[in-house]
């Protein structure tokens, strides 16, 4: 007994708790050997690609599947084996799941009705709700007499009134055009702070993770690829899948050739020598197989003729296509040993013309280096 | 009068209604007619209409129909429903046969259906449950086909329904019944309604069920309907065949107003 209480006690540093989860659906695993924690408050977004098994965690957390092996846990209690409806979270679909048959504002009190709670209360609760999400004076509407963004607030709203421990968000923008999309995640990120709540929010859109994100997960086939804040992700991916998911990468594959203390230089298969930062858990052993992720923007392309020379890796190259996307500028590069090479450049210099020789340079710093 | 139209698929299309709906206008015009035979226009009148109002047997038989319809579609509309929504809720072994055979009424000749029933009620429903012909024979033939007619028209506005919506109920604190009684009965109302009035106006009709199932005494309109007009048409038949007519054809229209006007919200 002074054990379990000890165990809810340090338990209480999370909001939920994931413990080696399992799911399957007949003979496929649509999630494995999923272990997280989500710290109160904090804006947690689960991201991947579809089928990743994200939205099976986010139903795990809500309740509508049970885990086929593991824990859930939120608050400290497990809630493994407990119901949907006597969980203290709430969801936001991805469809919204209004009821067509009641208004707005019936919708919204839908859940403190079933509390039982006085009627002032389930009045000024309603109230501020759809203050909040900015939808007074809609309450007698119907849900089809509403656009998709107000669906969408009256969806938060109906979620948001029964002051759940934890809101669950279902690619909760998913519907909506880019303008609203952008709207929307304003105001997500300002609900977030305003309320306190701790948001687990599943998205398959990298961009609406890294902006609205304490902290993101990203999942793939079923497992927890990697866990940390957006700049971790972006700039620390630790595997080559959550680099190249996470925004633009140019990934480059071989083997260890060389290494000293604080360098390491992989060959391509192609041939093309690549030195990059040795990390610091290969202090030990070097694995033999790497992958180098560097980033678009990373990579200097400069004139043949004005290039310099200070970077580890620098290549000549031919300039085989311009993409003009107004505030950069995106090439392809194929080098001499064949690679091709995506470049971010600022649009500021005049842009070079198609199939001229160019220089590629970055620091051995500017790549990440990863197991392959 | 009627305007000559001047393409062929306007032509076809007004022989077609004539075709369809010629007969049915001569019965009318001949429930105001004076005369007692069909044949002759002797002038207007509405004694035939009087004539029905006070007929005892008309109103025995229209009442047991009503009371027929009136059973069967409710027991159907309870279990018809649960059907719908139970096959499209649950996965189990043999779920596309039963599916299959659950619509099954719908496709089986009326006749098929009446001579099935009536050879199992009068051997073994007879022999070994005691079962004798009766209103409550008619009633259970009804039941199958009402049920089917009610469980299609509930599963196409199933179909139609977020499938989250019940998760989203769950979600806010309602039990599994407080889920399907607030959110997805309330949803699938006007789907049930409209199969209803369907399987209402399609009970109400049937003569070919009825008469095999019917015990002694037992008698619906139609087959009130069908044993005057076998030995020779009655000008208050054709005042009863118009007021069946419109009636139904108000239950239809109302039933197919309630599918769109709900249906189609979104």
């Amino acid at each position: 007994m002074e054990q379990t209480l000890a165990a809810v006690r340090t338990d209480l540093a999370f909001d939920i708790e994931l413990q080696t989860v399992l799911k399957t659906f007949g003979d496929e695993a649509a999630v494995q050997d999923l272990t997280l924690q989500i710290r109160p408050g904090e804006f947690f977004s689960i991201l991947g690609p579809s089928g990743c098994g994200k939205t099976t965690t986010l139903r795990l957390i809500a309740g509508f599947e049970t885990p086929t092996a593991g824990s859930v846990c939120i608050q400290g209690q497990d809630m493994t084996q407990v119901p949907p409806y006597q969980r203290p979270v709430n969801t936001v679909f991805q469809s919204y799941a209004l009821f067509r048959h009641l208004n707005v504002w019936e919708n919204v009190a839908f859940g403190l009705k079933l509390q039982k709670l006085p009627r002032e209360e389930v009045r000024s609760r309603v109230a501020t709700a759809l203050e909040q999400v900015k939808l007074d004076g809609f309450a007698k509407r119907t849900p089809a007499q509403l656009s998709g963004g107000q669906q969408q607030r009256v969806a938060l709203a109906r979620a948001l009134v029964n002051r759940p421990a934890v809101l669950l968000l279902d690619e909760p923008l998913g519907a909506l055009d880019l303008k609203l999309r952008k709207e929307m995640q304003l105001e997500l990120a300002h609900l977030h702070r305003s309320l306190g709540l701790t948001f687990v929010m599943v998205t398959h859109d990298q961009e609406e993770a890294l902006s609205l994100s304490d902290r993101i997960a990203v999942m793939n086939q079923g497992r927890l690829e990697q866990m940390g804040t957006p700049s971790q992700i972006y700039e620390e991916p630790e595997t080559a899948f959550v680099a190249d998911f996470i925004g633009d990468t140019n990934l480059l594959r071989g083997r260890v050739s060389h290494s000293n203390g604080s360098t390491v230089q992989l060959v391509t298969e192609a041939g093309l020598p690549v030195w990059t930062d040795r990390r610091s858990e290969w202090n030990g052993t070097l694995p033999q197989k790497l992958v180098v992720s560097i980033r678009p923007e990373k990579i200097r392309v400069s004139q043949l003729e004005a290039a310099g020379h200070d970077a580890h890796n620098c290549y000549a190259g031919r300039l085989r296509q311009v993409m003009y996307l107004g505030p950069n500028i995106q090439f392809q590069i194929e080098l001499a040993t064949g690679e091709h090479l995506t470049v971010l450049q600022p649009n500021r210099a005049r842009l070079p013309a198609l199939d001229t020789e160019v220089q590629v340079s970055w620091s051995a710093g500017d790549g990440r280096a990863l197991v392959a | 009068m009627i305007p000559i139209p001047r393409s062929w698929p306007a032509s076809l299309t007004l022989i077609l209604f004539l075709f369809m709906y010629f007969p049915i206008a001569v019965l009318g015009i001949y429930s105001f007619n004076t005369s007692r035979y069909s044949s002759m226009w002797e002038g207007f009148s509405l004694i035939w209409y009087q004539q029905l109002l006070s007929d005892q047997r008309i109103h025995a038989a229209l009442g047991t129909s009503l009371g027929v319809a009136a059973i069967a579609v409710a027991i159907s509309a309870v279990l018809g429903t649960l059907m719908a929504v139970g096959l499209a809720k649950y996965r189990f072994p043999g779920k596309g046969l039963y599916r299959g055979i659950s619509y099954l009424p719908l496709i089986v000749p009326d006749i098929a259906i009446a001579v099935a029933t009536l050879v199992f009620l009068s051997s073994i429903g007879r022999l070994y449950f005691g079962i004798q012909l009766s209103l409550w024979t008619i009633i259970a033939a009804h039941i199958v086909f009402c049920l089917a007619y009610i469980a299609v028209v509930v599963s196409s506005r199933l179909a139609g329904i977020d499938p989250h919506l019940e998760e989203a109920a769950l979600d806010l604190g309602a039990t599994p019944l407080q889920a399907f009684t607030k959110v997805l009965l309330p949803e699938l109302l006007p789907g049930v309604l409209a199969g209803c009035l369907l399987a209402f106006v399609l009970s109400m009709d049937d003569l070919l069920i009825s008469s095999f199932t019917a015990g002694n005494g037992a008698s619906t309109l139609p087959m009130e309907i069908y044993s005057r007009v076998r030995t020779g048409m009655k000008p208050d038949i054709n005042a009863l065949s118009v007021v069946l007519i419109l009636t139904s054809g108000i239950l239809a229209f109302v039933a197919e107003y309630w599918c769109n006007s709900f249906g189609s919200s979104d």
